[in-house]
């Protein structure tokens, strides 16, 4: 079905001040196909498809796009109102919506139907719920969008576009935010745009759906287009392999390397031998009836509770934006519940209650916390890589009269960067200049390399390459093995199953079902996530 | 780890040296040769010759004794309130209220020097002074501080607002109770005044330039110290940089920025010990307009290092001291436009620079390792608003 080229750029070059995001990309996709550019964090995706949507204007190489029936021509350096009126349009990883408005106001922004000096916007409205229909993206036009879900926004987001115009979609990272579900009604939306002569262009790292979904693939790797195949003479473990640049090691039955993405099928039922029950019955951290408020609502978090054994992983799944973030945050002392109680269990069997504790109080008691944010939260950017390795610990790194020991500082450096390897091994690095993975090593290397007895991990692999995410997958291992309780917070299911002796899925604050991780699939979990089963436990 | 690994390691952590060497030095050079072409074309105008303007400027500054002596007493009080406004950024707090800290400063010193006894010991009584300007300053800031802290006051507004509240308190004690007759200053103080350098060498001869000026680079030590070699300035930085990840680590923020404001309102208090110590032993009304508010340049151009703030106040205090030793040729008015534009073409002139090093630098090949992968590198990571994010 796929017919002449709508987009072909070639050698393509991005810079920023010093850092290469492209390094001569080539990219050729044919109209009328769903394409799949695919390549770990930090490979230069985005990038070169904000080039080719008019964002940035490349610093070498040529872009041509084909709309209609008009022949390839170049429109290397277009701005992305040329683009939008050529019909090419781009679906961001962070929607680009006024929240105020609703959906037919939002639609209409730049372009507003007039009739006389007014906006008409009963017409407006009339005719998105006609482009609704007709393309499978359901949603009231006259709701705010400040009331939908992220899934509904998603497709508002994709409505605009396709309002102006749109013949090549590129949608960057879409499934990030989605429950399977609504991944599945993603894709059935695609589908119909294709079989309608449109072109969409898929960013992602997630092998499952590129095979799932697309029919050509172009690879990335570190800004180079690194190989361009049929998805049907492709597997996930030749895709894994050109991302990498090596053979990855497998983690159980699970799609290779990507560490993200919905498992196969047959994987999540096979791994349940590897799970012990709960083989340390004596509890670590004990969560009893955690309400936590937000500026949203009173209850994001809504009377919570939960206890986690030495020597187990808790799982909490979930489609982001449910409670998650807020319930880490009142366990680890970053926002106060309006009511319940954090306790740590120590050693000797008693309780102590933290909830209202500071933060470096949780520290000293055994809390340690990978948050879900390392850009914002568990780095200081322009840090060097040693002062970021004593971060929540500095008070322990001083002299007399609060001087820091800068000896201290350097030998513990100089001892966490070999262990954990992180790479380059330099402690004077501003943590700005590592990649992703070793940015997220640092993270791990500070809160895992000291003495802790429970560990929050948020999305502990969020955005790291393959290596990494096997690296920081056996250092929780290691640690459930030690007896360390930990709370594994990820919006990445297979993550979860792989890992979590116990699998909690939150939906609306609550959690909604907490299930050994032998009985945990996809196909279990799903409806919880979108609400669409739930017994309250 | 190998040899050569090591070695590279070595290597690179030399070329970045280098290149923050290089950054800190060229933005302020380039500004300087800015405003001295732009000077030209003001002299030019003005139909004087710009060589013989710029020879009386510096021959009024630094080519004699008297005008080197009021360049440095020129940027005694500008280090103190550039210290001041660069700790508050350094905290990610903008203290435009330099200028009521020391006017409270060196309000209180004053005070204090009148109501000590005639017979007080000297080093006593300059200690009870100097603890008295900064607590005038430190009492001063800790409004916006605590304003913050408390209830997210933006410090900005409330600083400004101060500034008049301040200003127009000490005027009225000062008119209505204490001035000597006919005049708008204090009475001298009996006691606590310190020496000036002309006492001391010839190289400053008859100038205002006085012992507060040392006490102007202890200050500067001891802010550097503060913020780079303790427990307190690390999690400062913190703050100014990303308070949520200070919060993270265990830091108040809210406490930090409630210090920091009351470390810099007593900094730029302590500005008021040069006039009313060192120079005049009374207070007067206006006797520092204008030296708050150049702090913020002094910071700006100074990079919020110390070691900067005071080449920046030096910079500064000469270009005030040369508009009065080129008067006669052109209006000394054309002096602040100097400084003026010295400032824009800081503010401007940094980003650019930085872009031309590092390109410089991948010509040569030997730039910065760059990141196997990239984090979307947003243009505040390249171009920091200069000042702002040290």
């Amino acid at each position: 079905m796929s017919g002449s080229t709508a987009v072909r750029m070639t050698g393509v070059v991005k810079r920023f001040g010093p850092v290469v995001a492209n390094a001569n990309a080539d990219l050729d996709v044919a109209s009328g196909e769903i394409h799949a550019l695919v390549g770990e964090n930090g490979a230069g995706k985005s990038t070169l498809m904000r080039v080719l949507a008019g964002m940035y204007p490349p610093d070498a190489g040529s872009v041509e796009v084909a709309t209609g029936s008009s022949p390839l021509r170049d429109v290397t350096g277009w701005s992305t109102r040329e683009a939008i009126d050529a019909g090419v349009g781009m679906v961001h990883q962070h929607f680009m919506l006024v929240p105020t408005l609703t959906v037919a106001e939002n639609l209409i922004l730049g372009r507003e139907l007039k009739r006389g000096l007014s906006l008409d916007l009963a017409g407006a409205e009339r005719e998105v719920r006609a482009l609704s229909e007709r393309t499978g993206l359901r949603v009231d036009p006259s709701r705010l969008v400040s009331d939908l879900s992220v899934g509904e926004a998603q497709r508002v987001e994709i409505l605009k576009t396709l309002y102006r115009g749109t013949k090549v979609l590129i949608l960057d990272e879409p499934t990030a935010v989605l429950s399977p579900p609504e991944v599945l009604e993603l894709w059935k939306v695609l589908r119909r745009l294709r079989d309608d002569g449109g072109t969409a262009i898929l960013i992602t790292h997630k092998l499952d759906e590129v095979i799932e979904i697309s029919e050509t693939i172009t690879v990335m790797r570190a800004g180079r287009t690194v190989g361009r195949m049929r998805t049907a003479d492709a597997t996930a473990r030749s895709i894994a392999r050109m991302m990498v640049g090596r053979e990855v090691a497998l983690a159980g039955e699970w799609e290779p390397g990507t560490g993200n993405g919905e498992p196969v099928a047959a994987g999540s039922a096979q791994r349940a031998a590897s799970v012990p029950g709960s083989p340390f019955p004596v509890p670590a951290l004990v969560v009893s009836n955690l309400t936590v408020p937000s500026p949203r609502r009173p209850n994001e978090v809504d009377n919570v509770s939960f206890t986690i054994a030495r020597g187990e992983i808790l799982g909490i799944a979930g489609v982001e934006g449910n409670g998650q973030t807020e319930l880490i945050e009142a366990i680890t002392g970053l926002r106060a519940p309006t009511s319940g109680t954090v306790s740590i269990v120590d050693l000797a069997g008693a309780q102590h209650d933290i909830t209202a504790r500071t933060v470096r109080h949780r520290a000293d008691s055994g809390l340690s916390h990978i948050p879900e944010d390392r850009h914002r939260r568990g780095l200081v950017l322009e840090y060097s890589v040693a002062d970021n390795l004593i971060l929540g610990q500095q008070h322990r790194f001083t002299g007399g009269a609060s001087t820091l020991d800068h000896a201290r500082i350097a030998a513990n450096a100089a001892s966490r960067i070999t262990t954990f390897d992180i790479r380059p091994p330099d402690e004077s690095l501003p943590s700005r200049a590592l990649s992703g993975g070793n940015q997220q090593k640092i993270v791990i290397a500070r809160e895992m390399g000291r003495d802790f007895t429970v560990l929050i991990a948020a999305q502990p692999t969020r955005g790291v390459d393959v290596g990494a995410i096997e690296f920081i997958h056996d250092q929780l291992r290691r640690a459930r093995a030690e007896g360390k309780a930990i709370l594994l917070v990820s919006a990445d299911l297979v993550e979860i199953l792989a890992l979590a002796d116990r699998v909690s899925v939150m939906y609306g604050g609550r959690m909604v079902v907490t299930l050994p991780g032998s009985d945990a699939s996809a196909e279990v979990l799903g409806p919880y996530m979108t609400g669409a089963s739930g017994t309250a436990t | 780890m190998t040899n050569p690994a090591v070695q590279t390691v070595e290597a690179e952590r030399r070329e970045r040296w280098r290149a923050r060497i290089e950054e800190s030095i060229l933005p302020p050079l380039v500004a300087l040769l800015i405003a001295a072409v732009v000077g030209d074309i003001l002299i030019i105008i003005f139909g004087q010759s710009p060589g013989e303007v710029f020879r009386q400027l510096l021959e009024g500054t630094w080519g004699n004794a008297y005008g080197f002596g009021q360049v440095i007493y020129k940027a005694t009080t500008l280090t103190f309130t550039g210290l001041a406004v660069a700790i508050g950024i350094r905290a990610g707090l903008f203290n435009i209220g330099a200028e009521s800290q020391l006017a409270s400063g060196g309000f209180l010193a004053a005070l204090v020097g009148l109501w000590l006894p005639a017979g007080t010991p000297a080093v006593i009584a300059i200690l009870l002074c100097m603890v008295a300007a900064g607590a005038g300053g430190g009492v001063v800031g800790a409004i916006p501080g605590a304003l913050k802290a408390r209830f997210g006051a933006s410090e900005v507004i409330v600083t400004i607002m101060l500034n008049f509240v301040v200003l127009a308190l000490l005027n009225y004690i000062v008119a209505a109770h204490i001035h000597v007759a006919e005049t708008l200053h204090t009475p001298e103080m009996h006691v606590g005044s310190v020496p000036r350098l002309t006492a001391v060498s010839a190289l400053f001869a008859g100038s205002a330039a006085n012992a507060t000026f040392l006490l102007a680079i202890a200050a500067a030590v001891a802010v550097w110290w503060y913020l780079f070699r303790t427990r307190p300035g690390y999690e400062l930085r913190a703050v100014g940089l990303q308070p949520d990840a200070a919060e993270y680590g265990g830091v108040h923020v809210g406490a930090v920025w409630a210090r920091t404001m009351i470390l810099s309102g007593a900094l730029a208090g302590l500005g008021g010990l040069n006039y009313v110590l060192g120079y005049k032993h009374y207070y007067e009304e206006g006797f520092g307009t204008g030296s708050g508010f150049l702090g913020i340049a002094v910071a700006l151009v100074g990079r919020n290092h110390p070691v900067g703030v005071i080449i920046a106040a030096l910079l500064f205090a000469t270009l005030s001291q040369g508009g009065l030793a080129v008067n006669a040729l052109v209006p000394k008015q054309m002096v602040d436009v100097l400084t003026a534009v010295v400032i824009i073409a800081v503010a401007t002139s940094v980003p650019e620079v930085r872009r031309a090093l590092a390109n410089a630098r991948r010509a040569r090949g030997t730039g910065n390792r760059e990141p196997e992968t990239t984090v979307n590198p947003g243009p505040s990571s390249q171009f920091p608003v200069p000042g702002s994010q040290p």
